[in-house]
């Protein structure tokens, strides 16, 4: 299954959740994630099921104006 | 991010945001710093309310270099304001602020909506919009907009507590480029004005104080300085300097001089 994690495209078995992207680009805490521009809440990443296209976004915190 | 409140005392003249009160008006940037210790030594020397913040890919060239950044938070405790900014649509702000709301553990969020890359102009048309539907999830929101006074009273018509008004395109440090709309807007709306963005020197940020401003953001001002840490302190001074002037009162302009010095008295007078 393809899915694409902060623009990348990745190969994950089917099934996959969230918990397993993290995993495979190594995603160090703190961060939050967004699937298909839809907020996941971390209490989500070990159940929320992935399919085929979805797109990942994995934001880390840094300056601002 | 959880973090102490230093600048939430009781104060007569305390800056109070959605029911929390401040002890200083300026918030503050932590962008385009030379390196983390003078972003850290300018929020020292500055003590802002806030210290806005961001969030980029995981991964990505910018969140490497801020690999230290949130050590550096946790460090400084001070009161976080998480904003949107590069967001282009109202779904990119909501999911932004969500995903703000839960790495720092906060619902303050200062909603940019950008409507034009070349000037960063807010997108005043579906601001309002984007504003309420944050208000309803529980969000405190700072809008960064325009000085348009029914943009900022719609915005205060959907339930936003304060609003901030650029007084310049971001970066530019130009000052307020509109006072006629910006008095206005002070002499029309009751609640919170913060001005955002534009201000270049601290006599800008004076002068707004001067007309009621409640508060000023601002960022490359300082950071861009060739000393960020003083520029801060200045920064600082001149906001506490207009705020003490609106609250004292101005004098009105004479059309015509008139001697400081009593004339009653005065040596030699007619003699010649």
């Amino acid at each position: 299954m393809r899915v694409i994690v902060n623009q990348v495209a990745y190969e994950l078995p089917n099934e996959s959740v969230i918990t397993d992207a993290l995993s495979l680009i190594e995603a160090k805490p703190p961060y939050a994630v967004a699937v298909n521009l839809q907020f996941v809440p971390k209490t989500k990443h070990g159940e929320y099921l992935l399919n085929e296209n979805d797109q990942l976004e994995v934001i880390a915190p840094v300056t601002g104006g | 991010m959880t973090a102490p409140l230093p600048n939430n005392l009781n104060s007569a003249d305390a800056l109070v945001l959605y029911g929390e009160s401040f002890a200083s008006r300026l918030l503050l940037g932590t962008s385009r710093y030379p390196s983390p210790q003078v972003l850290e030594d300018a929020v020292q020397a500055s003590n802002p309310a806030m210290i806005t913040v961001s969030l980029r890919r995981q991964g990505s060239a910018t969140a490497e270099v801020h690999s230290g950044f949130w050590d550096l938070l946790k460090k400084m405790a001070v009161r976080v304001l998480p904003n949107t900014a590069g967001c282009h649509s109202p779904q990119e702000v909501i999911t932004t602020a969500q995903m703000a709301r839960e790495v720092f553990e906060t619902d303050w969020i200062k909603l940019e909506l950008i409507g034009d890359d070349y000037t960063l102009q807010p997108d005043t048309l579906r601001l309002v919009q984007t504003a309420e539907t944050l208000i309803k999830d529980g969000f405190k929101v700072l809008p960064y907009c325009t000085e348009d006074l029914i943009v900022c009273q719609r915005l205060v018509d959907v339930g936003c507590q304060a609003v901030m008004p650029w007084a310049a395109p971001i970066g530019t440090g130009q000052g307020p480029l509109n006072p006629y709309a910006m008095k206005l807007l002070r002499d029309r709306l009751s609640v919170p004005l913060l001005v955002d963005a534009g201000l270049g020197l601290p006599s800008h940020a004076c002068t707004v104080m001067e007309w009621g401003f409640d508060g000023v953001l601002l960022n490359t001002a300082v950071a861009l300085s060739e000393d960020p840490v003083v520029m801060a302190s200045a920064f600082a001074k001149a906001v506490d300097a207009g705020r003490s002037a609106y609250l004292s009162g101005a004098m009105q302009p004479q059309e015509s001089a008139q001697a400081s010095t009593p004339l009653v008295g005065t040596p030699f007078w007619h003699q010649s």
